[in-house]
């Protein structure tokens, strides 16, 4: 049986995301999914991966929930409220292709002895982890910096080409 | 005790929910909300799979990858959010079915 803190944090997890998606307010709906990102990282904690867990509440909640909280501010409108909402179809659609999503995995997991296993199998260091990027990983590493790197280039020159054309 | 299921069945849920939302809504930083939440739902399933890994000296494999995929998905995030930002200043709009300007 799953435990209370895990059943917490799959409620604020999902919560949030279905929320993320929802929300009347988009910033309300930004916000929400910064908390559904901090409960992922809860449980991360939960399967014995704190290392992963702190990475990802520094970059996903320090970096880009922030980043988005700022994107929903710029090109904020004044009528969220009419964003146009879905045609009753589309929606249908949607949800019964999300719903036989779910089932469809969820029946392939109870085919599986998938539940046979404990959720605190392996021990892991931070040494190990770090040993692992810096030899093995390390050309993938070298090659993450430069995708990063060329990420933010294009990021800013994006917005700055837009800026000169309107000074003109 | 957790078992290894339930971590996947809310990686799945999670999934749909990503799914659900790039099918229904058009405004672009929805879009974005769902793209994140299925790389989430990605992530977390590595994490989880990762215990099925004999202990060896590298049974923290799936966990790198992890670390991998989180720095890429911030990467991305930036590029979208600049092109979003952009596209509201060309159109005042963030409806993905009101930009029309790359249709052939």
């Amino acid at each position: 049986m799953a435990d209370l803190t895990f059943v917490a944090m799959t409620v604020v997890t999902v919560g949030g995301a279905i929320l993320a998606l929802e929300a009347d307010e988009i910033v309300y709906g930004a916000i929400a999914l910064a908390g559904s990102f901090f409960g992922v990282a809860a449980l991360f904690f939960l399967l014995n991966a704190p290392y992963v867990a702190v990475f990802q509440i520094t970059v996903y909640i320090g970096a880009v929930a922030v980043l988005i909280l700022f994107t929903v501010m710029l090109v904020r409108q004044e009528s969220w409220a009419k964003e146009a909402s879905p045609r009753s179809l589309t929606r249908l659609g949607g949800i019964l292709t999300g719903l036989v999503m779910a089932v469809a995995l969820g029946l392939a997991m109870a085919g599986s002895d998938l539940s046979k296993y404990n959720s605190l199998q392996n021990t892991m260091g931070f040494l190990e982890i770090g040993q692992l990027i810096s030899t093995n990983f390390s050309i993938v590493l070298e090659v993450l910096a430069l995708v990063l790197a060329a990420s933010i280039v294009s990021a800013l020159f994006l917005a700055k080409v837009e800026k000169e054309e309107k000074r003109q | 005790m957790n078992t290894l299921a339930d971590f996947v069945l809310v990686s799945a849920m999670l999934f749909a929910i990503g799914i659900y939302g790039l099918i229904v809504k058009r405004s672009a930083l929805r879009m974005v909300f769902a793209v994140e939440i299925m790389i989430n739902a990605a992530n977390l399933n590595f994490v989880a799979f990762n215990q099925l890994l004999p202990k060896a000296a590298n049974n923290i494999i799936g966990q790198t990858f992890v670390l991998f995929s989180i720095a890429l998905a911030a990467g991305e995030a930036a590029v979208i959010l600049a092109i979003v930002v952009v596209a509201y200043r060309l159109h005042k709009d963030t409806d993905v079915s009101e930009l029309k300007t790359l249709k052939g």
